[in-house]
């Protein structure tokens, strides 16, 4: 299990707890979806797993070498050219000067960008440059691969597209990924298992296992969609006054 | 490890799928936002690339752009014919306003004597090596004032009061301390240029957005690299712009001195050539000395520091939609 989560915790200062008695398991090269409404704490517990911020209560275990991770606006440095961008993670990561070249070429092509590594994150697209931040976390070489609602700020268009971008890749890297969002049709469309955060605190209410068959079966998907999405609601609605 | 305690809900089993699966079942049909959207990777690749082309710019060819030149130097005339329109009416004494060809025979004579090249080399050889030594003491002292918070705390305001105080100030201080050497000229360039490189310096990386650091952190940044990978190269647009401030105050500063502190082993400057306009109350020298001292300013912006901050701009796409 390269992560696991038990009695996870975590408040900020004296204030309510943002997160309470976290439970999860997630297994070797599986794709996880953490689904949440706003508020809920997925962010702070994807920091947690990367080690940007410490648990006030529980115990986790992930990989010994930390994590890649994925930030939800692109977070691409712009005195850098989108290839120099991934050879700085590179770069970062030990590797010796001489590969980094051929690397980031590699991870560029992977995600069907070679012919745009010279070009400066501001003249890429949207689009481009969350492929551009995906390649540069595949750079980081880790096996768990947390995601921060990276397609988020996309246009509908782009996101679908990279729906498949990022389902190829996994399959390709037999990455282990976790991926935040509030977007249920894009949990159910990513995810393999696709848990529920409530809201204030944040703890797993529910999960849901997605099959092959959610994947080309646009009715079966629609479905659980639905039922997601109701299950949703019903930790909205304990909120109204 | 412990058993999940969250109960497992069943997927829908493809049976129970109702009424919108009907319309689904036709294996042609693209479900993008449910399904996969794309029937393979040669697929995706090409819609990507389409949807790449869509949605980059094409590239712009670059051009000289005539009115950045030619409005300047319009406005330039327009004021000058303005100027020698007001003497030509004849409402001050010529020599309390000379006209401008008046005071270009004023340059003639000071170039043919040779005290205006002398003055020009001798202010600015002194207004750069001051800046530069200014930059090499502000610099390392601006980076750990921005990452030190108690050094910061206790030393913040002080270095932001020391940049509204006029460095003039410091004039007769210097000339009691060094008497009237060029000691005196660099300390107060010094005073006036340390504390605002400082300062931009501080801003530039106060401006850093804090998830290039959490980047950082992520990729496995140490504390060195983070420096010099990260943090020195995002704070650059604010550090320019310090230094240009610098320069301005450092050039101000010498101005003030050579003015103020005349004989001793100070050598002719143009602060110098404007007091000794004054001693003679020859206002055509005044004015060269003005002119002199603006268009030095002008060219050290528009030869430095405007082609260094444009390309820093273009390259991190900072420059689209400016008046520049």
């Amino acid at each position: 299990m390269p992560v696991v989560l038990e009695n996870l915790g975590k408040r900020f200062g004296d204030g309510a707890p943002v997160l309470d008695d976290v439970n999860a398991n997630i297994a070797q090269g599986e794709f996880v979806a953490l689904l949440g409404a706003s508020g809920c704490g997925k962010s702070t517990l994807l920091n947690i797993m990367a080690g940007l911020e410490l648990p006030t209560s529980g115990a986790l275990e992930v990989p010994s070498d930390g994590a890649a991770f994925m930030f939800q606006d692109a977070a691409l440095f712009p005195w850098l050219t989108a290839r120099e961008n991934i050879e700085l993670a590179l770069k970062l990561r030990g590797v010796g000067k001489a590969d980094r070249r051929t690397k980031a070429n590699e991870l560029l092509d992977l995600v069907h960008l070679g012919g745009a590594g010279d070009k400066r994150p501001h003249e890429l697209s949207g689009g481009m440059r969350q492929r551009v931040s995906l390649a540069r976390s595949l750079a980081q070489d880790r096996q768990l691969l947390l995601m921060d609602e990276p397609f988020a700020a996309l246009d509908a268009i782009t996101r679908d597209l990279l729906h498949d971008e990022l389902e190829r890749i996994w399959k390709e890297t037999g990455r282990t990924i976790v991926f935040v969002t509030h977007n249920v049709r894009e949990a159910v469309r990513l995810g393999q298992r696709v848990l529920l955060l409530s809201s204030r605190p944040g703890r797993v209410v529910q999960e849901w296992n997605v099959t092959e068959e959610h994947r080309t079966d646009a009715g079966l998907a629609g479905q659980l969609t639905g039922v997601i999405t109701a299950r949703l609601r019903e930790e909205i609605r304990r909120h109204a006054k | 490890m412990p058993s999940n305690t969250t109960p497992l809900a069943e997927a829908p089993a493809p049976g129970e799928a109702s009424g919108a699966s009907s319309d689904a079942s036709s294996a042609e049909k693209v479900h993008a936002a449910l399904t996969r959207s794309s029937t393979g990777n040669e697929d995706l690749r090409e819609l990507e690339s389409g949807l790449d082309s869509l949605q980059s710019d094409a590239a712009r060819a670059v051009r000289i752009d005539w009115s950045r030149i030619l409005l300047p130097v319009a406005a330039l005339v327009v004021l000058i014919l303005a100027w020698q329109f007001y003497v030509s009416l004849g409402l001050k004494r010529r020599d309390l306003v000379p006209g401008p060809l008046d005071v270009l025979g004023q340059f003639g004579t000071l170039w043919a004597e040779g005290s205006l090249q002398e003055a020009v080399w001798t202010s600015l050889q002194r207004g750069l090596v001051g800046f530069l030594i200014s930059v090499a003491i502000a610099t390392p002292i601006g980076l750990l004032l921005a990452q030190v918070a108690p050094l910061r705390r206790a030393f913040g305001p002080l270095i932001s009061g020391l940049q509204v105080l006029p460095s003039v100030a410091w004039v007769p201080a210097a000339i009691i301390w060094f008497g009237l050497t060029d000691a005196t000229v660099y300390f107060v360039v010094f005073m006036g240029a340390i504390p605002s490189i400082i300062n931009g310096l501080i801003s530039g990386v106060d401006q850093i957005p804090p998830q290039y650091r959490s980047v950082g952190t992520v990729l496995g940044a140490s504390r060195l690299q983070m420096a010099v990978q990260i943090i020195l190269p995002a704070a650059l647009p604010g550090y320019l712009s310090g230094l240009k401030q610098g320069w301005a105050f450092s050039w101000r500063s010498l101005m003030a001195a050579e003015i103020i502190a005349v004989g001793g082993t100070i050598g002719f400057g143009l602060g110098s050539m404007l007091n000794q306009g004054r001693d003679l109350a020859d206002m055509t020298v005044v004015m060269s000395a003005i002119l002199l001292i603006l268009a030095v300013g002008i060219l050290i912006e528009l030869l430095v520091f405007a082609p260094i901050e444009k390309r820093l701009l273009r390259r991190r796409g900072l420059l689209a939609g400016s008046t520049r």
